[in-house]
C-alpha cells in the first residue's frame, strides 16, 4: 500500500513540477479569459459598473496582452451571441479609451468573418455581422459604412446561377441585424435603407418555396401557420419599421454610457465584398418556424409577444443561443434558460415549454404531424414517462380508443406503450393503463418457437430441429452440424432433381429457429450464439435468397420483441451475415407489409443506412491517412534508400487497394439508396393506381405514413443522398413518375437550390 | 486566430471521478489515461431485476452500444445491481455521461462513471458475500437489491424468532 502511494506521488509530483514551470503566462491568459467571459456573473454590483471596471483592467493590460485580448473578444463575439450587447458595450468603452485598439478589433473581426465564411460556418458568421452592426450603436463603427456592407450583401440577390440558399443567407443576415441596429441606421441613412428593404422585398417575392411542405411539422394551417423562416422574419421587420424601430426587449448596456461613447471616434468598415459562390459551399438550409403557443395559451402573467413581433424573433434567437452554448451542462443550461434576462416581461415558461400542456397540444394535433416529429415525440414522451413512474392521465386520451388503430392518435399511444415497455417490463405497462386501453398494450416480448413440442412433430423440419438442438447442446462441431443439416429436405427441389444445390429455406429455418431458441434468454446469449456459429450462418446465407430468408426467420421467431429483432439485425450486418441491401429488401417485402407502419421498421432502416454511412467514412479516412503518410514520406527523405523505396511502393499499393475499397463501398451505398427509393416508388405507385381504378381517395392513413417516411429518408440522410442525386434523377425520379411521388423529390431538391 | 475559451465551455459531466479501481493492473497514471479515452461506462445502482434489454434501450439513446455486460454475484451468478456499457465511439459514452447519468432506469436513479475497459473477471461483485461491496455494509432496506445489506441482515432477528 505504502509502496504504491510513494510511486504515485512521485509521478504526480513530477508532473506538477513540470506544469508549474510553464504556467505563468497561461495563468494570466486564463484569468483574462475568465474575466471577460464571466463579466457580470455572480456580482452584487450592476452590469454597467462591472463593464466599467473590466474596461479599466483591460485598458491597463493592453500594452502587454493586446493580441490575447483581441482574440478573446473575437471569440466571444462568435461563441457567445446571447451576450452580444454586453460585449459590444465593452468594445465601445475600450474604443473610447484607445482609438487604435478599436480599429484593430474591427480589422480582426473582418478577418474572422472572412475565415468563417470560407469554412462554411454560416451560423457563426451571422453572429459576427450582428456584433459589427451593434458596434454602430456603441459608436465604434460609422453607420454609413455598415449600410454599405449591407448593400453589398443584398446585391448578392442580383447574382445569376447561384443557389437560392446563398442569396437567402445574405438577406437573412441583413434582416436579422435590424432589431439591433435598424433605428440607428434609419436615423442616419433612411433613403439607402429604404432602397435596401425594397430590394429585399422584391427578392422575397420571387423566391421559390417548394421546400416548405417537407419542413412543416403539421400539414394544417390552423391553429398556427407554419411559416417559412424568411417570410416570418420579413413580417417581423415590417412591423418593427411600422413601429418606427422602437424595440424594447434587447438589453442595451451601452445606453448608460452614452455620454462617454458619443465622444469616441468611429471607424469605417473596410469595403467588404461577399466571397463568391464556390461549388462546395454548404449554405444553411431553409427552415420553417415552429410555433406551438400563442398569447391565448399563456393566460396569466405577461403577454406573449405576437408571432410577427420582433421581440419573438429576438427571444427565440437568444434561447437558441443559450442551448447551443450550454448543451453539455444540463444544470447550467436550465439555470441560464430560467434566468433569462427580461424574463419578467415575457411568459418565459411558454417560450421554453410548458411540458404537460405541450404534450397535450401535440397529442391533439397528431393527425397532421409529420412522421419524423411523431417519432421524436414518441421517443421523448416514453423516456419522460419512465422518469416519472409512467404516471399520466391516460383517460384524457380515451378518444383514441374508438378510432381505427391505424390512425395517428391510437398509433402514437401504441408506440409510446411499446417504448415504455422496453424501459420497464410488460406487466408494468398492463398496470399503468386503464383496462380500456388493453387493445393498445404491446404483446409480451416472448420467443415464438415453431418446433416447440410434439404438436409440431408433423412439420417437415421437426425431426432435424430436435437433432440440431441436441447437437448444439452437446457442443458438436460445425462440420457435424452441417452434416445434420444436409439431411434436411428441400421444399423447393424435386426429389429426383439432380441439378445441384438450390437454396434450401428449410435448412435456414431449422438451424436458426433452434439456435435462437436455445439462446433466447438475453441479447448477450443471442449474440454469443451468432458469433459461435458464424461459419454456418455465413454458409447458409451465401445467396441473396439466403440473406432474405434469415431475416424472415429472425422476424418469425421474435415478432413479439421488435427490440430483439433490431439488435439481431444490427449484429448480423456488423458480422456480415447479411448486407444492408438485403435488410432494405426485407423491410419492404410483402411479408413485412403488415408491419410497414410500425416505428421499429423505420428504426431498423435508418440504423442500417447509418451503418453503411459509417462504413464508407471509415474507409475514406483510412485512405486519407495513407495518402497523408505518403506525402509526408515524400517530404521527409531527400535521398531515397532502398528501404524507403520499398516502403513507398507498399504505401502506393495500399493506397490503390484502399481506393478500390472506397469505390466499392460507395457503390454499395448508392445501391442501398436505389433499392430503398425504388421500393418506395413501387409501393406508392401501386397504391395510387389502385385508388385511381377504384375511384377512392388516395390519402389513406397508410399513404400519408408512407409519404412521410419517404420524406424522412431524404431529410435524415440528405448529406449522403446529395452525392447520388444525378443517378437518382436519371434512374428513378424521372419526369414519368407520378406527380405525387415526384413532388417529394422536388421538395427535397429545393432545400439546396 | 480561433480561441477555445476554456473558461466557458466546461463539460463537467464528462470529467473522470475520484474512483480508481484498486484491482487495476498498472499505475494511477495509466488508469487515468485509459479512463480519459475510454468508450466504456460502469453503471451502478441498478435494480437486481433490471435486464440487459432495459439497459440497452436507455443507453442506445446516446449512441450505438457495442456490448453490455451485466454484473453478477460471484457465488450465485445472478445479477447484482451493476453493469458495463461499451460504446462503439467515445462520443456515445460522453453523451451518456452528460444526459443519462443521474436519471432513472427501472425507477431508480442510476449512476454512470468511466471505466478503464472490461476484463474477464470484472463482471463479478467484490463483496465478501458475492455481491457488490456496497451491499455488504448498507443499513437500509432496498427490495430491489436483496433487501437489507448483508451485515445488517445477519444481525436482524427474523419475524418467526420473535413470535411465541
Amino acid at each position: 500500500m505504502s509502496r504504491r502511494r510513494h510511486s504515485d506521488s512521485e509521478n504526480e509530483g513530477g508532473q506538477a513540477h513540470k506544469r508549474r514551470r510553464t504556467s505563468e503566462p497561461i495563468e494570466i491568459e486564463d484569468r483574462l479569459e475568465s474575466l471577460i467571459c464571466r463579466v457580470g456573473e455572480k456580482s452584487t454590483s450592476s452590469l454597467e459598473s462591472n463593464l466599467e471596471g473590466l474596461a479599466g483592467v483591460l485598458e491597463a493590460d493592453l500594452p502587454n496582452y493586446k493580441n490575447k485580448i483581441l482574440r478573446i473578444l473575437c471569440a466571444v463575439a462568435r461563441l457567445l451571441p446571447e451576450k452580444l450587447t454586453v460585449y459590444t458595450t465593452l468594445v465601445g468603452l475600450l474604443n473610447a479609451r484607445n482609438y487604435n485598439f478599436g480599429g484593430e478589433f474591427v480589422e480582426a473581426m473582418i478577418r474572422q468573418l472572412k475565415e468563417t465564411l470560407k469554412n462554411n460556418l454560416y451560423n457563426e458568421a451571422v453572429y459576427l455581422v450582428r456584433f459589427l452592426s451593434d458596434l454602430v450603436n456603441c459608436h465604434v463603427i460609422a453607420a454609413p459604412s455598415m449600410v454599405a456592407m449591407f448593400e453589398n450583401f443584398v446585391s448578392v440577390t442580383q447574382e445569376e446561377d447561384v443557389p437560392q440558399v446563398r442569396s437567402d443567407w445574405f438577406v437573412y443576415v441583413v434582416l436579422s441585424c435590424l432589431p439591433w441596429v435598424g433605428k440607428e441606421l434609419y436615423e442616419k441613412k433612411d433613403v439607402e435603407m429604404d432602397r435596401l428593404l425594397s430590394q429585399i422585398e422584391g427578392y422575397l417575392k420571387r423566391r421559390v418555396k417548394t421546400h416548405v411542405p417537407m419542413l412543416q411539422v403539421w400539414t394544417a394551417e390552423k391553429p398556427h401557420p407554419q411559416e417559412e423562416y424568411l417570410d416570418c422574419l420579413w413580417a417581423q421587420i415590417q412591423k418593427l419599421k411600422k413601429d418606427r424601430w422602437q424595440e424594447r426587449h434587447i438589453l442595451r448596456p451601452y445606453i448608460a454610457f452614452d455620454s462617454v461613447l458619443c465622444e469616441a471616434l468611429q471607424h469605417n468598415l473596410p469595403p467588404f465584398t461577399p466571397p463568391g459562390h464556390m461549388p462546395d459551399a454548404q449554405y444553411p438550409m431553409p427552415r420553417v418556424v415552429f410555433r406551438m403557443f400563442d398569447y391565448t395559451d399563456a393566460p396569466e402573467g405577461p403577454v406573449m409577444p405576437g408571432s410577427h413581433s420582433v421581440e419573438r424573433f429576438v427571444i427565440e434567437e437568444n434561447l437558441h443561443c443559450i442551448i447551443k452554448t450550454h448543451w453539455r451542462e444540463r444544470k447550467t443550461c436550465a439555470a441560464q434558460l430560467l434566468s433569462y434576462p427580461g424574463k419578467n416581461k415575457i411568459p418565459l415558461n411558454y417560450h421554453i415549454v410548458e411540458l404537460a400542456q405541450a404534450t397535450e397540444m401535440l397529442y391533439m394535433r397528431l393527425d397532421t404531424m409529420n412522421s419524423s416529429c411523431v417519432d421524436r415525440l414518441i421517443n421523448w414522451f416514453s423516456h419522460h414517462l419512465s422518469n416519472f413512474q409512467f404516471r399520466w392521465s391516460w383517460d384524457d386520451w380515451s378518444d383514441c380508443l374508438t378510432m381505427d388503430l391505424e390512425k395517428p392518435k391510437p398509433k402514437f399511444v401504441k408506440e409510446v406503450l411499446e417504448k415504455s415497455m422496453r424501459l420497464s417490463y410488460h406487466q408494468r405497462i398492463v398496470d399503468i393503463v386503464p383496462p380500456t386501453f388493453s387493445a393498445l398494450i404491446p404483446a409480451e416480448p416472448i420467443f415464438s418457437y415453431k418446433y416447440e413440442d410434439e404438436s409440431a412433430s408433423s412439420l417437415p423440419g421437426y425431426p432435424a430441429s430436435v437433432t440440431v438442438g441436441n447437437a448444439i447442446k452437446n457442443r458438436a462441431s460445425n462440420e457435424e452440424i452441417l452434416t445434420i443439416l444436409k439431411e434436411v429436405p428441400n421444399p423447393n427441389q424435386e426429389d429426383d432433381d439432380d441439378e445441384g444445390e438450390s437454396f434450401n429455406p428449410l435448412k435456414v429455418d431449422v438451424f436458426l429457429q433452434t439456435l435462437l431458441h436455445l439462446a433466447a434468454k438475453s441479447f448477450s446469449h443471442s449474440f454469443s450464439a451468432l458469433g459461435k456459429f458464424h461459419e454456418i450462418l455465413k454458409a447458409l446465407t451465401e445467396s441473396d435468397e439466403g440473406k432474405l430468408h434469415i431475416l424472415k426467420v429472425v422476424y418469425d421467431v421474435w415478432r413479439n420483441h421488435p427490440q430483439m429483432i433490431a439488435v439481431l439485425v444490427d449484429k448480423m450486418i456488423r458480422t456480415q451475415i447479411v448486407d444492408c441491401a438485403a435488410v432494405a429488401n426485407w423491410l419492404f417485402s410483402q411479408d413485412m407489409a403488415h408491419e410497414f407502419t410500425r416505428l421499429f421498421i423505420w428504426e431498423i432502416l435508418h440504423s442500417t443506412i447509418r451503418k453503411m454511412d459509417k462504413h464508407v467514412q471509415k474507409i475514406q479516412q483510412e485512405l486519407e491517412e495513407a495518402k497523408d503518410k505518403l506525402e509526408k514520406q515524400h517530404g521527409d527523405d531527400e535521398d531515397m534508400d532502398k528501404n524507403s523505396e520499398d516502403e513507398e511502393g507498399q504505401l502506393e499499393e495500399q493506397i490503390e487497394r484502399l481506393q478500390e475499397k472506397v469505390e466499392s463501398a460507395q457503390s454499395e451505398q448508392k445501391n442501398l439508396f436505389l433499392v430503398i427509393f425504388q421500393r418506395f416508388i413501387m409501393l406508392l405507385t401501386e397504391h395510387l393506381v389502385r385508388c385511381e381504378t377504384g375511384s377512392v381517395d388516395i390519402t389513406t392513413p397508410w399513404y400519408k405514413n408512407c409519404v412521410g417516411r419517404l420524406q424522412q429518408v431524404f431529410l435524415m440522410h440528405h448529406v449522403t443522398i446529395q452525392q447520388y442525386m444525378g443517378t437518382l434523377e436519371n434512374l428513378l425520379f424521372t419526369a414519368e413518375l407520378d406527380p405525387h411521388i415526384l413532388a417529394v423529390y422536388q421538395q427535397f431538391c429545393a432545400l439546396q437550390l | 486566430m480561433s480561441v477555445k475559451l476554456n473558461a466557458l465551455f466546461s463539460d463537467s459531466y464528462v470529467d473522470i471521478s475520484q474512483y480508481r479501481d484498486q484491482h487495476f493492473k498498472g499505475n494511477r497514471y495509466d488508469q487515468e489515461k485509459l479512463l480519459k479515452q475510454s468508450n466504456t461506462l460502469y453503471v451502478g445502482n441498478l435494480s437486481f431485476y433490471t435486464t440487459e434489454d432495459q439497459v440497452h434501450e436507455i443507453f442506445s439513446k446516446s449512441g450505438d452500444v457495442k456490448r453490455i455486460i451485466i454484473g453478477l454475484d460471484k457465488v450465485k451468478k445472478t445479477a447484482c445491481g451493476f453493469c458495463f456499457v461499451e460504446y462503439y465511439t467515445r462520443t456515445g459514452a460522453e453523451n451518456a455521461m452528460r444526459f443519462i447519468n443521474g436519471t432513472r432506469l427501472d425507477d431508480r436513479i442510476i449512476r454512470t462513471d468511466w471505466d478503464a475497459g472490461f476484463k474477464e473477471g470484472r463482471q463479478y461483485g467484490r463483496g465478501k458475500s458475492g455481491g457488490q461491496v456496497r451491499d455488504e455494509y448498507r443499513q437500509d432496506y432496498d427490495p430491489a437489491r436483496g433487501g437489507y445489506g448483508k451485515l445488517a441482515s445477519q444481525h436482524r432477528p427474523t419475524e418467526a424468532q420473535n413470535t411465541f
